[in-house]
């Protein structure tokens, strides 16, 4: 982010980063989209992976993983790939109306296996649905394996079904929760 | 850069994505990257049964890689612009590769 902090003011931001500036504007002559007399222009520094993680830095966070796992623990490190490193981390195994938490230590994600990251507001942390109990661990991990089992096998007859039609697997074959 | 200039000019609208997973998050749209991750904030899950983990979330930055959709406020986009740019855009493209 060179030498700019997120307090520049967006004309001094962008005189100093006249090349963003100019492909900002690719939306036409002047930047036809916003009207002059709206909102401020927020400085093109704002617009960047950094900047938005670096506000959920240190904050309670609910990571979801593309393998469907949720980790919750504190963002402690992360760069411009959303790799990630969360202390205390504990796991949230959920299967069906049960839940059960596993305490793991700390975690280095590399970005592409994040899906979403959730800063988790403290205030209705407790709440949790009542949908869903807390149960001890081997009975959710039970359950949890018996549903994965049915979910891959279900899967696994849709696409043997789907590629006998000629069809790509969603997500060209890779597998999203 | 069109659609990241584009989403640049959506910020604090209400947007709702949906995600290659089937979650929809309907929530305002506080920011955007050269990767099209989003910030949203304010965040409400549509069919939060399903999905207990995220109940207690407030805002949240979902990586550009999983968005299946985003569904945009109707009035806030300007159809005929975003054309125009689009084929600027293009222009500039077929220019560079010459």
């Amino acid at each position: 982010m060179e030498r700019l902090s997120l307090n520049d003011s967006p004309a001094n931001a962008q005189q100093r980063n006249s090349q963003q500036f100019s492909q900002q504007n690719t939306l036409g002559p002047a930047g036809q989209m916003q009207p002059t007399s709206g909102p401020p222009q927020l400085p093109p520094q704002m617009f960047t992976t950094a900047a938005q993680l670096l506000d959920l830095t240190d904050k309670k966070l609910v990571l979801v993983l593309r393998d469907g796992r949720k980790l919750i623990g504190v963002l402690r490190s992360w760069d411009q790939f959303a790799n990630l490193v969360l202390q205390d981390t504990i796991e949230r195994i959920y299967a069906g109306k049960v839940y059960a938490d596993v305490p793991r230590g700390i975690f280095l994600v590399r970005g592409e296996n994040v899906l979403l990251l959730g800063e988790v507001d403290l205030d209705r942390e407790d709440d949790i649905p009542t949908t869903v109990t807390k149960a001890p661990f081997e009975e959710v991990f039970e359950l949890k394996k018996q549903e994965d089992n049915q979910r891959k096998s279900g899967d696994k007859k849709r696409h043997t079904e789907l590629s006998a039609l000629g069809f790509e697997p969603e997500h060209s074959g890779e597998i999203l929760f | 850069m069109l659609f990241f200039s584009f989403f640049k000019t959506l910020t604090n609208q209400t947007v709702t994505i949906e995600l290659k997973n089937d979650i929809r998050i309907r929530g305002i749209l506080k920011s955007v990257d050269q990767y099209l991750n989003i910030k949203l904030d304010d965040v409400e899950v549509l069919d939060l049964a399903q999905y207990p983990h995220l109940s207690s979330v407030k805002n949240m930055f979902i990586r550009g890689s999983v968005v299946r959709y985003v569904m945009l406020p109707r009035s806030e986009v300007d159809v005929g612009l975003l054309e125009d740019a689009t084929r600027r855009e293009a222009a500039n493209q077929a220019g560079k590769a010459r």
